[in-house]
Formats: structure tokens, sequence, C-alpha cells
């Protein structure tokens, strides 16, 4: 019988730790899928965060170095920059790379280090249980921010996007949604050109991927997908905010 | 190659070259700024990576990625570039790569001054950065010495999978003096199977230092630790100085300090006074069984730092209580003459013991 479907060789047959609703196994499941496409499985480096996405290296069936908290991109600098041949990836949460990682993540896209990141922003922190992050919306409520986020107080959430996108270094720069088939269908073929601008060498390529956090936003997961497109979207506008050809197009 | 004049940091920077390491990340501070600054122009010569990374805390990251994916690798940096560093270390210490790091101290805390000093004594031979581990830590006392043991680094490192620091005050990274590079017998060192290079032909290779098992985190403490008990039988370096002949009184020092101590031994020699000097190279693993032995020929013992007294904590452990131990150092950048040590000495010796 002809199998039609199964599980990218990219990927480990374990079981992953997510939550019910979580799209982190999706995004996974899309990097799999790639990794498959473009043949990268032997010659790919990942690296894994401090956040949810930590044990990224137990479900991606390729070599992967673990990261400290936010300095996955300086880390992906040193194995690019040894060994240019690879195909190097990090995978990042919104604390992990627009909080404490904020540094790294500005100067590697800055120096054009031909790496991807893929960067999973779900608004607040999942693994040590639904804090404030950078990118918490205005009046959402978290376990530090138990009124809801004060932008007299925390500022407002940062367009991560949209920040990166003003450095003048070429760039592919765009934003993407996991919460329905649609947007996971538009959101592998964003991810394909990212990874194709790293395998032709061009240059830094980072894809958000908005995603959601049943768990800590206290929604069961379909409610959570609805908060998502109705709270989520309207702040992080969905698309291709730069790239290597067209310069800053959004 | 023929001796050539050159300055410490530079000398350190051409050392790595020589040991086949071209890959460097590091961010200026002073003093040791040259090291970046030569390698700078030196590494594209010679097909070299240069990256002038935005931080110590992002520098000390990029060792680690261009480690675990098994390249040779050096960063360098001053006192507080080093604490900025210390994340990094810990991960490197926990996931078993092999970096060096070079530290030339300036007096501290805090930001310190721009001077010799030996301040940061206690931080590199205590681990530097937080869990249970430890970093091979060499002090060299000339440019040569810190060129060699530069070299021998990078094997160290291989050989052990564990970071390595050199540290050297102030001094050694700015004086001039002659270097050699010598042809060196290249060492059998086990290869990289373990390094995250694309999985070829094997499993994927995982690096990483999070074991949420408490049984596999204390698994790996103590695999660590064996490891560590190996350095410590194997690597202990010192040089005993002025020790054949019977000495009064021994001095302990390292680097910079221990050289400005051979002076005022040799000034003291004219006045029939004799003491010996142990200079302890390898300042993790500390060479204590050396120190006890050289201690144990004299009456008493001085400890000289250019700090308010770090190592003295390892003399003393190295003494055990069998000989008065002394102290005379400086800090904050002054550096004490050999006169200045020559009188602290004979007041030492003065006084009834």
């Amino acid at each position: 019988m002809e199998a039609i479907f199964s599980r990218p060789k990219a990927m480990s047959s374990t079981i992953t730790h997510y939550c019910p609703g979580c799209t982190h196994g999706i995004i996974h499941r899309l990097i799999g899928e790639l990794l498959d496409e473009y043949n990268l499985k032997e010659k790919t480096v990942g690296v894994a965060p401090v956040g949810c996405a930590v044990l990224a290296y137990n479900y991606l069936d390729v070599d992967f170095i673990e990261a400290a908290h936010g300095r996955a991109p300086a880390v992906a600098t040193g194995v690019k920059r040894g060994r240019p041949d690879l195909f190097v990836f990090t995978y990042q949460g919104d604390g992990d790379l627009a909080s404490i990682g904020m540094g790294e993540i500005i100067h590697a896209a800055n120096r054009g280090e031909k790496i991807s990141v893929v960067f999973v922003n779900n608004a607040i922190y999942g693994m040590t249980g639904g804090q404030m992050a950078p990118t918490t919306l205005p009046q959402q409520v978290t376990s530090t921010c138990p009124q809801g986020r004060d932008v007299q107080t925390a500022g407002f959430p940062i367009r991560m996007a949209e920040l990166l996108s003003s450095l003048q270094t070429d760039s592919f720069i765009a934003r993407v949604s996991s919460h329905s088939p649609r947007n996971v269908i538009e959101a592998k073929k964003v991810l394909k050109r990212a990874f194709g601008y790293q395998v032709s060498g061009r240059c830094f390529t980072l894809v958000e991927f908005l995603s959601t956090c049943p768990t800590n936003w206290g929604l069961p997961p379909k409610k959570a997908t609805e908060w998502l497109e109705q709270n989520m979207i309207p702040y992080y506008p969905l698309g291709i905010f730069k790239t290597p050809e067209e310069g800053k197009v959004k | 190659m023929a001796k050539k004049l050159m300055k410490g940091c530079e000398a350190l920077g051409e050392a790595a070259i020589q040991a086949g390491c071209l890959h460097f990340f590091g961010y200026p501070i002073t003093p040791q700024t040259e090291v970046p600054e030569y390698l700078s122009r030196r590494l594209p010569e010679v097909g070299g990576v240069y990256v002038q990374a935005e931080s110590e805390v992002a520098a000390s990251n990029m060792i680690y990625g261009c480690a675990a994916a098994g390249v040779r690798v050096f960063t360098s940096s001053s006192s507080p570039g080093i604490s900025l560093m210390a994340e990094a270390v810990s991960y490197m210490a926990g996931s078993q790569l092999p970096v060096v790091i070079v530290n030339i101290v300036r007096g501290g805390p805090g930001l310190g001054g721009i001077l010799p000093a030996q301040s940061d004594y206690w931080q590199a031979t205590r681990g530097i950065g937080h869990g249970d581990f430890r970093v091979i830590v060499l002090a060299p006392s000339t440019v040569q010495e810190a060129a060699d043991l530069m070299i021998e680094a990078f094997d160290l490192a291989d050989q052990y999978r564990n970071p390595v620091m050199i540290i050297g005050d102030g001094i050694i990274g700015q004086m001039m003096e002659p270097v050699e590079f010598k042809k060196r017998e290249k060492k059998q060192l086990p290869e990289k199977i373990w390094a995250a290079s694309g999985a070829k032909g094997r499993a994927a290779n995982k690096i990483h230092s999070l074991f949420l098992d408490p049984v596999k985190l204390e698994q790996h403490n103590i695999f660590l630790k064996k490891k560590y008990d190996e350095v410590e039988k194997n690597e202990q370096r010192f040089e005993l100085y002025n020790t054949e002949k019977p000495y009064d009184l021994l001095i302990v020092a390292y680097g910079t300090m221990a050289r400005i101590c051979k002076t005022s031994i040799a000034l003291l020699q004219e006045e029939n006074i004799s003491i010996g000097l142990a200079r302890p190279i390898s300042l993790y693993p500390y060479p204590y069984k050396a120190i006890q032995e050289a201690a144990r020929k004299a009456k008493q013992v001085l400890v000289v730092e250019l700090s308010m007294g770090q190592m003295i904590d390892d003399v003393r452990l190295a003494v055990e209580g069998q000989r008065p131990v002394h102290f005379y150092g400086r800090s904050g950048g002054m550096v004490p003459s050999p006169e200045e040590v020559c009188r602290e000495l004979k007041r030492i010796l003065a006084q009834k013991t």
C-alpha cells in the first residue's frame, strides 16, 4: 500500500510534552517537512531555546544544541561561521527572543548571519507558567500582570518582525499564524521561502509564528484559536515585511 | 620560526593560529583589546574567521556554538567581560565543549581599573559560573610562556572536552618580549564524534546541559567529577626556583608577581638570605603537593599576589597549618617593586616565629 501521509524523516517518533491545543507541535512538523523537502536532515544543526521548546532537540531528529535563554542567535552564529556548509536554524519563543535575547537577535540580523530563525509568539511565558511576555497584549491578564498589562508601566508589546525589518541589512522577515489549517498551509510556504534563502546563502531569515497557549491563557483550545484571531492578528498583522530582493515591503 | 618581539596579547593571538585555531569571537575591553585587533587583521590572511560580537555575552555564546560544531575556537576578554561570559562558560562545561578563554585581568571589583591585577583568582579557580564544574586555568609569567601555554591549552581543551582559561595580569598582555613559535609534534587527540555538525551516517548528536531527571543529572555530575579527578592527577604544572639549597622562607606567587619575586630573591641572595619560590602554573589543578613539599623545607611561607589575598586560600590548603603563612599584596593596579617585596621578606624574617 502506498503511504500518503507519514512522519517526516527529520522528526523523531517521540511524543511531545506540549499541552493540548498548543501549536508548537504543528510548527515542529513544518520544520521537519521542510528539512525533508530540502534534503537537509544530514547537514542541519538546530539551536533550541529556553522555554516550552527547550526539548525541541528530542522531537526533531537532527543535530541540536541547547542554548542559554535568549542566546540562540549567538550560538547559531558560532555554528554557521564555523561551518558555513551547514543549515542552521534557531527555534525561539517570545520571552527568549524578544526579552532576554533582544540583543542577540538584533545583532545576528544586523550582521546578516545566514541562519533561519523560527520565532514563536504566543504572547505569554509558557514554561514558567503564564507570566507577562514582551509580546503580551495591552490589558491581557497573566500571572505577573493580574490586572492586565498596563502599558503605562510595562510599555506596549514589541512587534519583532516590524522592528527587525527596519534594519538596513538584507534579510527575509515575515509573520504567519498557526491557528487554522489555512494559515498553516500559508505558513509553510513562507517558511519554505525563508529556508530557501539560507540554502542559497542569501541572507538572514526570520519567520514569526503567532501561536496559541490555551493552558496559560486559561482557554479551551478552540476558544484559544478564536482569541488569537480576534486579538493577536489585529496587533500583529500577518505578511512578509522584508525580502532581500525588494527590501522593506510592509 | 625565528624569535620575534611581540606584545603579550598579540603573541596569544598568534599562538592560537599556530595551534590551528582559526575562529575568534570577541569584544573589545582594555587591557586585552590587542588580541581582537591582532586577529582581525591576521585571521583573514590565514583563511580564518574573526567576528566582533555585540557583547561578551554574545561572544561567549558564539564560541559555544562554534565549539559545539566541532571547530577549534577561542575568545579573549578582561575581568568585567569574563563576568559576562560566566553564563556560557557554565553551559560549555556542562555540555563538555573544548574552548579556550583568555582573561587578561584588571583591577576590580566592578569597573575597577585597567591596570594589572590578579584579583580574579577566586573566580577563575572556583569554576567562573553557576553549577558544579571546573575550568583548567593556566597562568603564564612571560610572553613566551603565554604563547606556549596558549598552544597547549587547545590540546588540553580537546583532550578533556572542557573549557581552558589562560589567565594573565595586564602586564602579561601589554608587555613586549621576544617570542618563538617552535615546531611541535601534533598531539593524538580524540575525534570529535560528539559534535553537532550534521548527522550524516550516524544518529543525531545533541549538545545540552539540561538533565531534568535528578538521577541523570547526578550521574552527569559524577562523570564530570571523575574527569576533574583525572585533570588533577595529570595536569598539575609548577616551577620551583632557588629551592635546591636550604632556604628560610618560601614565597608562593604566580604570573608577573612570581617574576618580580625572583628579582627580590636575587637581591637578598647578595645579603646571604636564602629564599625559595614556588610558582604555580596551573591554578586549576592547583599543585597542592608540590607547594606542601616546598613549604615543609622552609620555616615559613609568604604568599605574594596582586590582590588582597586570594591564592593564599589554596596555599593554606596545601600547607595544612604546618607552617605560618604570611601574605603580602598590592591591588587596584599597583605593582610592588622587588625592593618592596624584599622589605616585607626582611620584616617577616626579623619576627620571632
